[in-house]
């Protein structure tokens, strides 16, 4: 569940104009004399085809923006219970909606805006994989959630027990939900698990270090340190040689 | 004259080796490496040395490409830990080695939900690669006529490259019409009604709105060479401001122009197509030349 007064404990009050509009929330903020640009999703969205464009459309409006400028920090919100799923959305195309949204903060990063995710609620498959994913930093915040599948659907699909998934799932994080496990794997970068602290503070120090490895993807490297994900990086090099 | 081999039957191997020229794939990571998954195995699920991905160096009428192949029949061409980053190490490769393009040859239904936080990462990294490799000037064509289609993360991965080629078998998208049933009920998506799911998963429909860049029977010849063609002559997907604001514009359009659409019936309708509900039955020359039609009419 999103809660509005997000905003003022990142930015502080009067520090950001952004604008819940349904599931979409979109504006400008401040971080301390850094004027950023906040994008994402609201409310246990399920991402559909226009939220999808909305997004997209958002980041394009503010690389225009800032061409001849200094590229904003972006920091996107996610909070998404995953795609939206209906016949006339696979009709469409939704996962092309979702490739255009990749695209789109590809540009930005390109154009150098740094990245960052904020995952707000929980944070679900697709709905995630298309933006949130995507920055060159992201970070849980308290009782945030992430995963592609609850236990329960898992074990109906693989046909393996829900008691032997569970047992296991406390020893590996390679399945399970958790904003914890997505740390060990590399692919959540930093877990705020306190509401006490300096959150615009913490805020910039994410910021500065999002800066530090643009262009990089750094997440299968941090997982094999974080002892959660081991062959991802070996293997990739093996077969990238060079 | 070879006999027609179907490419929806072939195996990863066998397409690799159709697509090829004789003799010159080299793999990368072979299964002689036993890389197989050790989180298959902790759940006692198979595995395979190749964890269900081929992956190497071939040349295609000459011109260098690397090629990655999933196998459908090793469950469901899934992504997961290993298979993941022997996609996304190609990808990098492809970066600094330049070949003439990458062949991905998509047969998955998205994340192995076994190792679906790894499965999920993986896509998420080689999304980046893919558009890392683009930007270093190499260009990427899905291939996509097997089983399992190109769903889940692989249906965003496939949206991401520059050339899409399909059979009608194929069938592209996110959510599968099975995943939508058992969610939203039967009412939503027939998951049992063949027709329909390829009505609005199916290579002809993705043709018809432009997703895939061409459309081939299913036939491996025919896969090599619209797979010849793409690379002597592939659309680009340029990646700058005006280019994404156009497709932007685009994909909006779309939206617009079909405001309650649900089946592909509909969209064939909508085109003008001279007889919709026999255009699942068309040869693929058939269908092609038909929207070759509408265009010059527009």
């Amino acid at each position: 569940m999103s809660d509005a007064r997000l905003f003022d404990a990142l930015f502080g009050a009067g520090q950001h104009e952004v604008v819940i509009d349904g599931h979409f929330v979109a504006g400008p903020a401040r971080l301390g004399n850094t004027p950023v640009a906040v994008i994402g999703t609201w409310d246990t969205a399920a991402v559909d085809g226009d939220l999808a464009l909305a997004i997209a459309g958002e980041i394009l409006r503010v690389v225009e923006a800032d061409q001849g400028a200094t590229p904003r920090p972006i920091i996107f919100i996610a909070d998404t219970q995953g795609q939206a799923l209906s016949r006339r959305e696979e009709l469409l195309g939704l996962n092309g909606c979702f490739a255009h949204v990749a695209r789109c903060v590809d540009l930005a990063r390109r154009s150098g805006h740094p990245t960052l995710t904020l995952i707000h609620g929980e944070a679900v498959s697709g709905g995630f994989l298309a933006f949130g994913m995507l920055a060159d930093r992201v970070i849980a915040l308290p009782e945030s959630q992430v995963r592609v599948m609850d236990l329960r659907a898992m074990s109906r699909v693989t046909k393996i027990e829900l008691e032997r998934l569970q047992t296991l799932a406390k020893a590996s994080p390679v399945f399970a939900p958790g904003a914890d496990n997505y740390w060990r794997m590399g692919a959540v970068s930093t877990l705020w698990e306190s509401t006490d602290g300096d959150w615009p503070d913490m805020l910039a120090e994410e910021l500065a270090q999002a800066r530090d490895v643009a262009g990089q993807d750094i997440r299968a490297r941090t997982g094999a340190e974080r002892g959660g994900r081991d062959l991802a990086d070996p293997v990739a090099r093996e077969v990238a040689g060079g | 004259m070879s006999r027609r081999i179907s490419y929806f039957e072939a195996s990863a191997r066998a397409r690799v080796a159709a697509l090829a020229d004789a003799g010159s794939f080299t793999e990368f990571c072979p299964p002689a490496q036993r890389r197989t998954s050790p989180h298959l195995a902790r759940l006692d699920a198979p595995v395979a040395f190749d964890d269900g991905v081929v992956v190497g160096s071939a040349t295609v009428d000459g011109q260098p490409v690397l090629i990655a192949a999933q196998e459908g029949k090793f469950n469901g061409g899934a992504v997961g830990e290993v298979h993941g980053a022997k996609i996304r190490g190609l990808l990098e490769r492809a970066a600094r080695e330049k070949p003439a393009a990458v062949l991905l040859l998509v047969d998955s239904g998205g994340v192995r939900l076994h190792e679906a936080n790894a499965g999920l990462i993986a896509i998420s990294e080689i999304m980046r690669a893919l558009m890392a490799a683009q930007a270093a000037g190499v260009p990427v064509f899905a291939l996509i006529g097997g089983s399992c289609g190109a769903f889940g993360g692989m249906g965003i991965v496939t949206r991401l490259c520059d050339e899409v080629i399909m059979s009608e078998e194929g069938r592209l998208g996110l959510s599968g019409p099975e995943v939508i049933e058992t969610v939203k009920g039967v009412g939503e998506f027939d998951s049992r009604d063949r027709s329909l799911v390829w009505r609005v998963t199916g290579g002809k429909l993705r043709r018809a709105l432009g997703e895939a860049t061409r459309l081939v029977d299913d036939d491996a010849a025919s896969f090599r060479a619209a797979a010849v063609a793409a690379l002597t002559n592939h659309r680009s997907a340029p990646g700058d401001l005006a280019s994404l604001k156009a497709a932007q514009a685009a994909l909006t359009e779309r939206r617009a122009a079909h405001p309650d659409t649900r089946d592909g019936l509909e969209v064939w309708r909508a085109m003008g197509l001279p007889q919709p509900e026999a255009v699942p039955m068309l040869a693929a020359d058939t269908f092609n030349q038909q929207l070759a039609q509408l265009a010059t009419e527009a």
